[in-house]
């Protein structure tokens, strides 16, 4: 095989015969045929990626709202235990969707990748791609390719912007004292599974990322009513999430640190790298303000999906210190629990 | 998370708090520990909150890599700058210096890599050799064995070691001779005394008469230690306890101070904010001097004493104030800006003061 067919080059970029051949290759087998269930539907596309125009059409809702989103993807390694940055773009912003409330129906896909990669590498990151877009209901209408020379950039890039349909969607601050807060799931496993799978620490551990599309355990929340803020703690974790909720409602949230879900490996290796397990990301987990009387059957509706199997109440929201987060902690402590400064990194003994 | 014995367990956290209460004086008394992980366990548990007004605990000079003197951050960046690789913590990087950091020297083109071992150190220069690579070797008695076991190891002929480790006992009795402190007993560090063990402690602390109890990181064996050095007070019989017997003997690790003594002597040295303190230093021994970073390089010793106006963490390196004592604290002074050594270093009680919201018990 020649490079072209095995590693990207700028030619895969430039917009001529080498990326029709590309797109022919990779992309419209994966992403060209799923056409929206209902083709009258809100959302459904007219002209859709496999038209590949100038640029797609999205059918307007007779009513509700469209909620749209934006994020761009790098993570290191690419490929980590549980996921790659195929399945974390998908997710990522099917799940900032999926957190407005809104039902996904669109996606973009634009990818900016280092000359030299590997097409085997972008052939199994699409593929991840794919098989998270396919638990939804939603189609990737158009997308671009951009090659920056080696050197310039480590890898891959994936940005992805995405379209969702809800009735009324649901933001991160319209709470107030008295509402319960609700976790998914276990918390830290994404973050602590990407540092332990960095080289440098030598760490051998079973812990995978949590990386997962929310929207069908969260459609099924959404059914019971009574959810009032939604938020995924991803960069700065848990930690980062509650006290956005909190600046943003002007209340204060009271966390039980006993409550909160966490898998022994993650309590172990934060620990052992002294990082708390509540500063970092979490791609699979979901933040839930609820209504005290809808609370307990939000969680039952958690819980019947797997997703959601270890989904917990965390918390309530008070106004004993507006805009902030209070821990108790499980000895019986209380204090403050901030914002994270930036990217944690090991202590050193 | 099931333990076989849990060490946040609240209730037993209750019983140790009222055993406090009921042995605390009535006058103010102040209890020193001087280890970074243990103002962490206090600060992040809230463990304040189960201490009686009466009795406060502060943070000494626990952080080794504050105390480390600019002066040896100014001689591992003018190692670099004649050609050698400093490797070197990361929370050293950016310590201010004599007027730079590792870190800003880095970004003018010194070679600096992080490490999170000694043996880092030598993969590096397996990997670069020829090329010349500095271990910067920061650390209590913690730290120290691991640099001992890469001197006797036969390490690469392109590596040396530009030592700045630290024992801590000799800078508990230096405390205590300081005016204003009036440090009332010692929670020792439990991971110190895996390797000093208690008997560590009695040859610098014997003319001082202090309550010293060796304490653990749990919440609950904090709160014993406490408990147990208030006993000490109360009953006016001052000595060395242990506080963590599961992971702490009366003779520490012998294979570890064995090693130490092979490689390194105690000597005379400066300590950020503290001043010279006799016998704290560790200096390699003479058989090893070829190994020695200072001799290699000819840097000569730089005389130090760098004041940062404004700046209280020489009276927070001396148990003489608490973070949110100083003027700067939280306002000139972040983590992300920070202005003293306290504030860079993971182990400083202003960095965990900032992170943990340490200002206030709730």
């Amino acid at each position: 095989m020649t490079d072209r067919e095995t590693r990207i080059t700028p030619l895969h970029g430039a917009g001529g015969e080498l990326m029709d051949e590309l797109l022919a290759r990779l992309i419209l087998p994966r992403f060209g045929k799923k056409v929206s269930p209902q083709s009258d539907a809100a959302g459904a596309a007219r002209i859709g990626l496999s038209a590949l125009d100038d640029g797609a059409t999205v059918a307007l809702p007779k009513a509700g709202e469209l909620v749209i989103t934006t994020d761009s993807h790098l993570v290191k390694p690419i490929f980590f235990p549980g996921g790659d940055i195929g399945r974390l773009a998908a997710a990522g912003t099917l799940n900032d969707l999926a957190m407005m409330g809104a039902r996904p129906i669109v996606l973009t896909l634009a990818a900016v990748i280092a000359e030299g990669f590997p097409i085997v590498d972008l052939e199994r990151i699409l593929d991840s791609f794919a098989a998270a877009l396919a638990e939804t209901d939603a189609v990737v209408a158009c997308g671009d390719t951009k090659v920056m020379p080696a050197g310039e950039l480590d890898g891959i890039v994936l940005n992805t912007t995405g379209l969702g349909i809800a009735e009324r969607a649901v933001s991160d601050a319209e709470f107030g004292v008295g509402d319960v807060v609700i976790a998914s799931g276990t918390i830290g496993d994404h973050g602590m599974a990407i540092l332990a799978a960095r080289e440098e620490f030598h760490l051998s551990t079973e812990l995978r990322s949590d990386v997962a599309v929310l929207w069908p355990m969260i459609e099924r929340a959404l059914a019971v009513g009574g959810i009032r803020a939604m938020k995924d703690p991803t960069r700065g974790g848990l930690a980062a999430a509650l006290n956005e909720m909190a600046r943003k409602s002007g209340t204060c949230i009271e966390i039980d640190e006993a409550a909160i879900p966490l898998r022994p490996e993650v309590v172990g290796l934060s620990e052992l790298l002294g990082i708390s397990p509540l500063e970092v990301a979490n791609e699979g987990k979901a933040i839930l303000v609820v209504d005290p009387a809808k609370a307990s059957a939000v969680l039952a509706a958690l819980r019947s999906h797997p997703l959601g199997s270890a989904a917990a109440v965390i918390g309530r929201v008070t106004d004993e210190y507006p805009k902030r987060v209070i821990l108790s902690t499980e000895v019986g402590g209380r204090r403050f629990l901030d914002m994270p400064l930036g990217d944690p990194v090991p202590r050193i003994c | 998370m099931s333990q076989p014995f849990h060490f946040s367990d609240p209730k037993r956290a209750r019983e140790l708090a009222d055993a406090i209460r009921i042995l605390a004086p009535r006058e103010p008394v102040k209890l020193v520990h001087v280890c970074g992980t243990h103002e962490i366990a206090i600060t992040r548990n809230g463990l304040r909150r189960f201490l009686p007004e009466s009795v406060r605990i502060l943070e000494g000079p626990g952080c080794p890599v504050c105390v480390t003197p600019a002066a040896d951050i100014e001689t591992a960046i003018r190692m670099g700058e004649k050609g050698a690789i400093v490797c070197s913590f990361g929370d050293m990087l950016r310590v201010p210096g004599m007027d730079r950091s590792l870190e800003s020297a880095r970004s003018q083109g010194v070679d600096v890599r992080t490490v999170l071992s000694a043996d880092e150190a030598i993969r590096i220069a397996r990997e670069l050799k020829p090329r010349e690579v500095v271990f910067f070797a920061v650390g209590f008695e913690t730290t120290a064995p691991m640099t001992a076991a890469v001197a006797v190891d036969n390490p690469p002929a392109n590596l040396s070691i530009l030592t700045s480790h630290k024992r801590i006992p000799p800078a508990m009795a230096a405390l205590l001779d300081l005016p204003d402190t009036g440090i009332a007993g010692y929670l020792a560090p439990g991971h110190v005394s895996t390797i000093l063990g208690t008997k560590g402690y009695e040859t610098d602390l014997a003319r001082h008469r202090i309550p010293v109890v060796v304490g653990g990181f749990e919440p609950l064996d904090v709160l014993y230690a406490v408990a147990l050095l208030l006993r000490q007070i109360h009953d006016k019989t001052p000595r060395v306890e242990n506080g963590y017997p599961r992971a702490v003997s009366e003779g520490g690790n012998p294979a570890a101070l064995k090693l130490l003594d092979t490689v390194f002597e105690t000597a005379d040295a400066m300590w950020r904010g503290i001043g010279t303190i006799p016998a704290s230093g560790l200096v390699l021994r003479p058989e090893f001097e070829r190994l020695d970073a200072r001799r290699r390089f000819g840097v000569e010793a730089l005389e130090d004493e760098v004041e940062i106006r404004g700046c209280r963490c020489p009276d927070v390196l001396t148990a003489r104030a608490v973070p949110s004592d100083c003027p700067l604290f939280a306002t000139r002074c972040t983590p992300l800006s920070p202005v003293g050594p306290c504030m860079v270093g993971a182990e400083g009680a202003c960095s965990i003061w900032f992170r943990y919201q340490g200002e206030r018990p709730l």
